[in-house]
């Protein structure tokens, strides 16, 4: 009895001082002072350019990941193509690496010297301190998750429900659509929520990459960095509840949709 | 010929799973391929589906070429060993995918599941999940799915394989019935002599990778190929190069002639049949299958001098 309470009591007490304290404390010194300075926050120009900015990398690197994370799961697990397993160890690279040796690499490749960059600016097109290299970073660092969370599931489902489907005369694509991907659509959707969070959080590859540049290449979470460093500190509180906010929005999201699948009792083997 | 598998050979990796196998099945018979584990038997039925590709050889399907043709291709109906049941479908989800993929019209696709799922005595289950069956519905539910499409070739796997000995008896019964209504040619595969000698026309006895012998339940039983079918189909005695039934061995209380003296060593009794256990004065053990009554008639106890004599024996040059 003792043990089971002092083991729930411990583990509360973490939660309350690692995770809750601080994110309350976020949102209380954000309405501290009501509604009001938290919307006229909210509303500058920069603040809602750094939403905007953020939205749009994530909702670009997430379905990208998404679509690829698949494939690269289904080859990984269903295709024995020589080299696969090596892919399957890089494919963890992005979780290992800091994100500043991601903007570091970057810069080697599309900087004025780097391997594409010259041709590129030649061309006009603009990548460092712009829209493309905070892209492709987002997608780098977040792109593990959906391929992390798939593999496993797709080894536990085997390939007897697809053979099956074959013989009854399904043509490859009709098969992954209507018999892999509903086995998978779970692991596909926690990874996008994971791959969602990191994407909306990242800050280090960002910030290397696109310069922070108020307006123009400054993201949320360097906007919160920014306000903060400016002594404007109602402006990073509040955009700190916005980014809170969307992570709730998007776990949300998953969670509505998930008590149905359990219902059907169709986890187990 | 509704299936012809001719000279086909499958390894993986070193493991040779099928080396220089032929079969062939009569249109609409019932045919078994009996074997021990790892003898190719499974092997050879996915070679027959397409889900294998044979390294050598050639398959036939109702006298067509079809080596190299894709599963979805060859009009064969599968019943997978686990069932491979789709599980985030309801039961009449399941039976009506081969019909919607090729865009049947609704009211064939309705009129045909709720047909099927009769025959295979799942009507009124058809809402449910595979997870909410018993393992009996859900292979019933897998047969069912096969059929829909209306294959010309039904193959199944280990189809008893996955069920307890009282269900299995009922749906060894129950697929005998369904055959003889359907008409579909049929193969399964199996360990088990028993059910392979009381459902097919014809049996394939398969042993690591080659057939041993190809022949209807009694012509494979009374005059088996050699050692191996002998032993594998139905019980035996071994008695030095001779091979002997259990039920060809008599017992007797006196000598005569040609018998030879045995020790009863147990006698099990198994309902309707006895089973005695003797060991042979020069060591020999065997086993002699008796009639209740004739063994009640004998009076035997562990311990008891008999006299045997073989009825038939039967040797192979090897």
């Amino acid at each position: 009895m003792i043990a089971r309470y002092s083991i729930r009591v411990t583990s509360l007490a973490y939660l309350v001082v690692i995770l809750v304290a601080p994110v309350t404390l976020i949102f209380w010194r954000a309405f501290e002072h009501g509604w009001h300075p938290f919307w006229a926050a909210i509303s500058s120009p920069f603040a809602v350019f750094a939403l905007k900015l953020t939205l749009e990398i994530a909702l670009v690197a997430v379905p990208l990941n998404t679509i690829f994370g698949v494939l690269c799961a289904l080859a990984i697990v269903r295709h024995r193509i020589p080299g696969m397993g090596f892919v399957n160890a890089i494919v963890d690279l992005p979780m290992a690496l800091s994100p500043v040796v991601v903007g570091l690499s970057l810069y080697l490749l599309y900087g004025r010297d780097g391997w594409f960059g010259g041709w590129l600016s030649d061309h006009g097109v603009k990548v460092l301190f712009a829209y493309p290299s905070m892209l492709l970073a987002t997608t780098f660092v977040s792109l593990p998750f959906v391929v992390r969370e798939v593999v496993p599931v797709l080894r536990e489902i085997g390939t007897e429900q697809e053979e099956a489907a074959a013989t009854l005369g399904s043509p490859a694509f009709t098969t992954f659509r209507r018999i892999t991907l509903p086995a998978i659509r779970w692991a596909v959707a926690y990874g996008v929520v994971l791959t969602m969070a990191r994407s909306l959080g990242e800050f280090g590859a960002v910030a290397m990459v696109g310069g922070n540049i108020a307006g123009q290449t400054q993201t949320l979470t360097l906007y919160v960095q920014a306000s903060y460093d400016n002594g404007t500190q109602t402006g990073a509180y509040a955009a700190s509840v916005l980014l809170a906010a969307l992570a709730i929005l998007t776990l949300g999201l998953m969670t509505m949709v998930k008590p149905r699948e359990e219902a059907h009792g169709d986890r187990g083997a | 010929m509704a299936i012809e598998a001719r000279n086909v050979t499958k390894r993986f990796g070193d493991f040779v799973a099928l080396e220089d196998v032929s079969v062939e099945v009569a249109s609409g018979s019932l045919t078994a391929l009996l074997g021990p584990s790892g003898s190719g038997k499974s092997t050879l039925l996915r070679v027959i589906a397409g889900l294998e590709t044979p390294d050598a050889g050639e398959v036939f399907i109702s006298g067509s070429e079809a080596t190299a043709l894709a599963p979805q291709k060859r009009g064969v109906g599968f019943v997978f060993q686990h069932y491979a049941p789709f599980k985030h479908m309801t039961v009449w989800e399941n039976v009506a995918f081969g019909l919607k993929i090729r865009h049947r019209p609704k009211a064939e696709v309705r009129a045909r599941v709720d047909q099927l799922l009769e025959l295979v005595q799942l009507a009124g289950l058809g809402r449910r999940y595979p997870a909410q069956l018993s393992g009996g519905q859900r292979q019933r539910m897998a047969l069912a799915r096969a059929l829909a499409p209306e294959p010309e070739v039904l193959l199944l796997d280990e189809p008893f394989g996955a069920l307890d000995a009282r269900v299995r008896k009922e749906l060894r019964s129950w697929l005998l019935r369904l055959h003889d209504e359907m008409h579909v040619t049929t193969i399964f595969v199996t360990h088990d002599q028993e059910e392979a000698l009381e459902l097919s026309d014809s049996i394939v006895v398969m042993n690591k990778g080659r057939v041993e012998q190809t022949a209807p339940p009694r012509e494979l039983y009374d005059e088996p190929a050699n050692a191996f079918v002998m032993s594998f189909v139905g019980p035996v005695n071994r008695l030095g190069d001779a091979w002997v039934r259990p039920h060809d061995v008599e017992l007797g209380h006196e000598p005569n002639g040609s018998t030879q003296e045995a020790q009863v060593e147990r006698i099990v009794r198994l309902g309707f049949e006895t089973r005695i256990e003797l060991v042979r004065d020069d060591g020999e053990r065997l086993h002699a299958q008796l009639t209740r009554d004739e063994a009640d008639e004998l009076e035997l106890q562990p311990g008891d001098i008999v006299y045997v004599r073989t009825r038939r024996e039967t040797t192979f040059i090897t």
